[in-house]
C-alpha cells in the first residue's frame, strides 16, 4: 500500500478553466474560433496562473429588448450571468461545455451556446433568450406548436429546442424533415420528445408562413 | 367496486389534450430545482474522490476556509472513510458564487491511502481480483429461480441452442442533474429536490438527518428527468441541508455532469449464458440461464430471464458481482432490456432451427392474450410477411431486415391519497403528493377531477410535487398513473356526493332525488329545481368544501404486455446500423391522455434505440474512473438518429388504468438485433451494436 499526498485530485481542464486561462479582454472568443492565436494568448493558456483582468466589473447587456447592468467576473459565462445574475432561468445549464444545446440563445439573431461565451463578449450584441420569444401572454408560433403537439416531457431541453427551432424557421421557412432533424441536431433530449418536436416544427412552419 | 364511465360518456379522458404546464415549459417560466435562487442563497459543491479504492487519512481544509466568499465547509460527509468508487463524496463547500465554490475544491488537501481496485466486471470476476469489500468475495451468493424439471425438458426437446449475450452499463443521463436547494426555517428543513418521490425523499432525509418527518418538507414542482435514478434521498441533499445549517443561508447543490454520470445510478450490465430447447412443433420445453452483472458497490444487478414467455421447465441462476463503481439504481424496467436482448434472440435462433416463422413460434409460446393480439397488429403494420425470409440475401452493401421483441411488466399501483378543496366561487384545487416527472401526471390529475365533476380541465388547479400534500408513492415502476388516478376519482366522487347532499338540503328533498348532468344538477322530475356548478358552489357560502380520498380497488390493474417490430438497414461496408422504422404496440388499459401516452412510448423506444446502438459507460482500467462521463463521449440518441416510430396504443379500457412508462423500452434493442440478423444472416451477441462490433461479426460470419 502506497501513501499518496494528493493535492490536486480533480485533474480537470474544464471549459471554464480554459476560458479563465485565456484572460478575457485580452483575447476574444471570436479570435479562438478563427484561430487567431498570438504568442501572448498561447502563453496565457500554457500558464493558467497568469492573471489578466481578474476584478469583477460592471457591464451592460441588451437582453430581450431591455438593457441590464450587471457585475460580472471576466470569467463569467453568458449562461452564468443570465441564470445567476438576472434570474433568466429559462436558459438551462446541462453539460456546461457545449455538448447539449440546452443553453441555446440568440446573439444578433444567430444561435449560440451561452455556456461557451463569456458575458463580457456579449456586450453590444442583441441577446434573445427563451423568455423573449412570447409577446406578453401570446406564445410565439414555435412555442404554441410545441405546447399543442406535446413536443416536451420533462421540459429541461425544451427552451434550447424552442430556440433552435425558431432560428431554423427564421433561416429556412419551409424545411423538410431532414432539414428539421439537422437543424435540431445540436440539442439533446433525454426523454425522447423528438418525433413530437419534428411535428411541432412542421406545424409552426405553417403558422409562420401564413405570416403569423 | 369502483368503475370508470364508459368511453362514450367521457369527454376528456382517453382523448388528446395538451399538458397544462406546457406554456410554462416552452417559455422558460417553469422553475426547476436548478432554477431556485432565494435571497442570500449560496452555491454548494462537492469534492469527489479521484480514487476508486482508498482510505481517507486526513482532510486539511485550512486553505479552503481562508478563501473569501466561502461560508460553510464540511469534511465529514463520508460515512466510513473507505472509498469504493471514483466520485464518492469527500468534502463539501458553500460559497457566495458557484465560481468560488468550484475554486474552493482545489484548496482541500486530502491524504489518501490508495488501495487496489476492480472497476469493471471482467476484472472483478478474475481469480485473485482485488476485493471491493475486504471481508467478502466479489461474487454474491446466486439468486436461483425456476420451476419444472429442466433435465426432462431438455431431453424432450428436438433442438437445443446455447448462446451467450452481453449488455453494457447504461447511465440515466437526466438532463437536470441530481441536486437540491435546502433552506432552514428555524428547526424545519425545506428542500427543493429534483426527485421522483417527494414523500420518499422526505422520509429518507428525516432518517438520515435524525429529524422528525414532520420537520422536513420536500418540494419538486418541475424536474428534468429521472428514469428511476431519482427515487431516493441523495447524500447531496443531506450535504446541502448541512451546509445550509452551518452557513445559516439557503444552499443550492447540483451535481456536476461528471458526478452525475458516476455516482447516482446506472443500469447494470450483464453476461448471460443461455440454453433453450424446443420441440419441432414449436413448443419451448426447457430454458436455463446463468447470468452475471454488476451494480457497482450496490446489489440487484439481476437480468430478468426468462422474460415474456411462460416456459414449463426453467432455471435461472444470477450472480451480482461487486465492482469499484457507483451503485446502480432502478432504471426504466430494471433487468428487462438486458434479459429481453438475450431471450428474444434465442427465440429467433431456435425458431429458425426448427424451421418455423418467428411470429408463429412466438404465438405458440406466448400465453398472454393481450400480446397474442398485439403480435398480429404489429406484424401487419411492419409488413412482416414481405420480409426477407432468407437472412442476408439482399444484394448490394446495404441490407435490410425486420425483427421483433415482446415486453412485459408487472406492478400496478395503489396507496395514493388526495384531497380536494372546492371554493364557494366554484374554483377547485386538487392536492396530491405525487410528482410530475415529465410524464404529464399534473395534467391527468386535473383531467380526472374535471371529468368526474363535469368541468373543463382549466377549471381545476392541480397541485402536486410537495410533501405537504397527501401521501403518494414514488414515480417508479410505472405505478404513478394506476396509483394516482383512482385516488383522484375517488376524491371527486366524494365531493359530488357532498355537493349533492348540500343541494338536496337546499331544495328540501332527499339526496337520492338529486341527478347530475355534466356540471349541473337537478331534482328528478323537477326541471325548475336546477343548479349550475357556480350556483351549486355558492351554497357553500364562506367555507370551502374540503374532502379527502384515496386509492380504491377496481379502477386500475397490474400486468402490462406489448411488442415491437424494427426495420433496419445495415451498411455492411461501414458497419453502421440505421434503424428506419419501429412499430411499437403498447398495452394501455384505459388511456388517460392519448397525447402524453404517445409521447411516453416514443421516448421509451428512443431510449431503447440509444441503448441498442450507442450508449456505453466505459471504465478506465488504469484510473478506475469513467472515461466518457460527458455528453460528447457518452453517446445518446440525437435528432438525426430518430427513425419513424409508429405508436399503436392498444387500449382495453375495461382493465382500468395501467402503467405505460417502462414496458415500451424493454424490447427495442432485441427487435433491432433480430432485424440485424434478418438483414445480414449474422448474430450480434453484445450491446451496444456499434460499427466495430458489426464489422467484426460480419467478417467472422463470412469465414464460417
Amino acid at each position: 500500500m502506497s501513501k499518496e499526498d494528493v493535492k490536486e485530485p480533480r485533474g480537470k481542464v474544464s471549459r471554464r478553466t480554459f476560458l479563465k486561462g485565456m484572460g478575457s479582454g485580452f483575447i476574444s472568443t471570436s479570435a479562438i474560433s478563427t484561430g487567431l492565436f498570438n504568442k501572448e494568448a498561447v502563453a496565457a493558456i500554457l500558464e493558467p496562473e497568469t492573471e489578466r483582468i481578474s476584478e469583477p466589473q460592471m457591464i451592460q447587456l441588451h437582453i430581450n429588448g431591455k438593457k441590464h447592468t450587471v457585475q460580472v467576473e471576466p470569467r463569467t459565462t453568458l449562461l452564468g450571468v443570465l441564470r445567476d445574475g438576472l434570474d433568466l432561468t429559462g436558459t438551462k445549464e446541462v453539460c456546461d461545455r457545449g455538448q447539449c444545446g440546452a443553453c441555446t440563445v440568440m446573439l444578433d439573431g444567430k444561435t449560440v451556446l451561452s455556456c461557451m461565451i463569456l458575458a463580457v463578449d456579449a456586450r453590444g450584441k442583441k441577446i434573445t433568450t427563451v423568455e423573449g420569444l412570447a409577446d406578453g401572454q401570446n406564445l410565439s408560433p414555435v412555442q404554441q406548436a410545441f405546447a399543442e403537439k406535446d413536443a416536451l416531457m420533462c421540459g429541461f431541453c425544451t427552451p434550447g429546442l424552442v430556440m433552435s427551432a425558431t432560428a431554423l424557421l427564421h433561416n429556412n421557412p419551409n424545411p423538410n424533415l431532414d432539414e428539421i432533424k439537422e437543424g435540431l441536431s445540436g440539442n439533446l433530449c433525454r426523454c425522447g420528445t423528438y418525433p413530437k418536436v419534428f411535428e411541432a416544427v412542421q406545424s409552426a412552419k405553417k403558422i409562420t408562413r401564413k405570416g403569423g | 367496486m369502483a368503475k370508470w364511465k364508459s368511453l362514450d360518456q367521457m369527454s376528456i379522458l382517453s382523448r388528446h389534450y395538451p399538458r397544462l404546464d406546457a406554456p410554462d415549459k416552452v417559455t422558460g417560466q417553469a422553475k426547476y430545482v436548478y432554477d431556485q435562487s432565494p435571497k442570500g442563497m449560496l452555491f454548494g459543491t462537492i469534492l469527489s474522490s479521484p480514487h476508486p479504492a482508498a482510505k481517507i487519512v486526513k482532510i486539511d481544509d485550512s486553505k479552503v476556509r481562508k478563501l473569501p466568499g466561502v461560508k460553510a465547509v464540511l469534511t465529514d460527509v463520508h460515512p466510513t472513510g473507505t472509498i469504493r468508487y471514483v466520485g464518492e463524496e469527500i468534502a463539501a463547500v458553500a460559497a457566495t458564487t458557484y465560481e468560488i465554490a468550484e475554486d474552493a475544491l482545489d484548496l482541500f488537501q486530502v491524504e489518501y491511502e490508495v488501495l487496489p481496485f476492480a472497476a469493471d466486471l471482467n476484472t472483478a470476476m478474475k481469480d485473485g481480483a482485488p476485493r471491493v469489500f475486504s471481508d467478502r468475495s466479489n461474487f454474491r451468493d446466486p439468486r436461483v429461480r425456476g420451476e419444472g424439471d429442466i433435465e426432462a425438458g431438455f431431453t424432450e426437446a428436438d433442438e437445443i441452442i446455447e448462446s451467450e449475450f452481453r449488455t453494457q452499463v447504461q447511465t440515466h443521463s437526466c438532463l437536470e442533474p441530481h441536486g437540491s436547494m435546502a433552506m432552514w426555517e428555524g428547526d424545519e428543513l425545506i428542500v427543493w429536490d429534483s426527485t421522483q418521490a417527494v414523500h420518499g425523499v422526505r422520509e429518507g432525509l428525516a432518517k438520515f438527518l435524525e429529524m422528525p418527518v414532520n420537520k422536513v418538507r420536500v418540494i419538486c414542482e418541475h424536474m428534468g428527468g429521472g428514469f428511476g435514478s431519482k427515487l431516493q434521498a441523495g447524500r447531496y441533499s443531506a450535504i446541502a441541508a448541512q451546509l445550509a445549517k452551518q452557513a445559516n443561508a439557503p444552499v443550492k447543490l447540483m451535481l456536476t455532469r461528471k458526478q452525475d454520470f458516476m455516482t447516482v445510478g446506472n443500469r447494470p450490465n450483464s453476461i448471460a449464458k443461455i440454453k433453450i430447447g424446443a420441440k419441432k412443433d414449436g413448443r419451448v420445453t426447457a430454458f436455463s440461464a446463468v447470468s452475471h452483472g454488476t451494480a457497482g458497490i450496490g446489489t440487484n444487478a439481476r437480468t430478468r430471464l426468462p422474460i415474456v414467455y411462460d416456459i414449463p421447465n426453467w432455471k435461472h441462476e444470477h450472480y451480482d458481482v461487486f465492482t469499484n463503481a457507483g451503485p446502480a439504481r432502478a432504471f426504466r424496467a430494471p433487468g428487462c432490456p438486458q434479459g429481453c436482448f438475450a431471450m428474444e434472440q434465442v427465440m429467433d435462433e431456435i425458431a429458425e432451427k426448427i424451421g418455423m416463422n418467428p411470429l408463429e413460434f412466438r404465438l405458440k409460446n406466448d400465453t398472454n392474450q393481450t400480446r397474442q393480439k398485439e403480435w398480429k397488429i404489429g406484424a401487419d403494420k411492419i409488413g412482416w410477411n414481405s420480409r426477407n425470409t432468407k437472412p442476408g440475401s439482399d444484394s448490394g452493401p446495404v441490407k435490410r431486415g425486420l425483427g421483433m421483441g415482446g415486453s412485459i411488466w408487472w406492478p400496478g399501483g395503489r396507496g395514493t391519497q388526495a384531497s380536494m378543496r372546492i371554493y364557494p366561487d366554484g374554483g377547485v384545487e386538487v392536492r396530491c403528493g405525487t410528482q410530475d416527472i415529465g410524464t404529464g401526471t399534473r395534467t391527468i390529475v386535473a383531467a380526472i377531477a374535471a371529468e368526474e365533476l363535469g368541468l373543463q380541465i382549466h377549471q381545476i388547479k392541480p397541485m402536486v410535487g410537495d410533501s405537504d400534500y397527501p401521501r403518494s408513492g414514488g414515480s417508479g415502476g410505472s405505478t404513478t398513473a394506476p396509483s394516482v388516478a383512482p385516488a383522484i376519482k375517488n376524491t371527486a366522487e366524494k365531493a359530488k356526493t357532498k355537493l349533492g347532499e348540500l343541494a338536496a338540503q337546499h331544495f328540501g328533498v332527499e339526496p337520492a332525488q338529486i341527478k347530475w348532468q355534466k356540471d349541473s344538477l337537478s331534482v328528478v322530475g323537477m326541471q325548475n329545481k336546477k343548479l349550475k356548478w357556480k350556483e351549486l358552489c355558492s351554497l357553500l357560502e364562506t367555507e370551502p368544501l374540503e374532502l379527502n380520498g384515496e386509492w380504491v380497488e377496481g379502477l386500475s390493474s397490474a400486468g402490462v404486455a406489448g411488442c415491437q417490430f424494427a426495420e433496419v438497414a445495415v451498411d455492411t461496408e461501414t458497419g453502421r446500423i440505421n434503424v428506419e422504422k419501429v412499430v411499437a404496440v403498447a398495452d394501455c388499459g384505459l388511456i388517460l391522455n392519448r397525447l402524453t401516452t404517445e409521447s411516453q412510448v416514443n421516448g421509451a423506444v428512443i431510449q431503447g434505440i440509444s441503448y441498442a446502438l450507442y450508449e456505453n459507460r466505459l471504465m478506465d482500467p488504469i484510473t478506475g474512473g469513467q472515461l466518457n462521463a460527458d455528453f460528447e463521449n457518452y453517446k445518446i440518441v440525437g435528432s438525426m438518429e430518430v427513425p419513424e416510430i409508429e405508436v399503436i396504443l392498444y387500449d382495453e379500457p375495461e382493465r382500468g388504468v395501467i402503467g405505460i412508462g417502462e414496458p415500451p423500452t424493454i424490447p427495442t434493442a432485441a427487435a433491432i438485433a433480430n432485424a440485424f440478423y434478418n438483414a445480414t444472416g449474422v448474430r450480434l451477441h453484445e450491446l451496444p451494436m456499434t460499427p466495430d462490433k458489426v464489422l467484426i461479426a460480419l467478417a467472422a460470419g463470412k469465414e464460417d
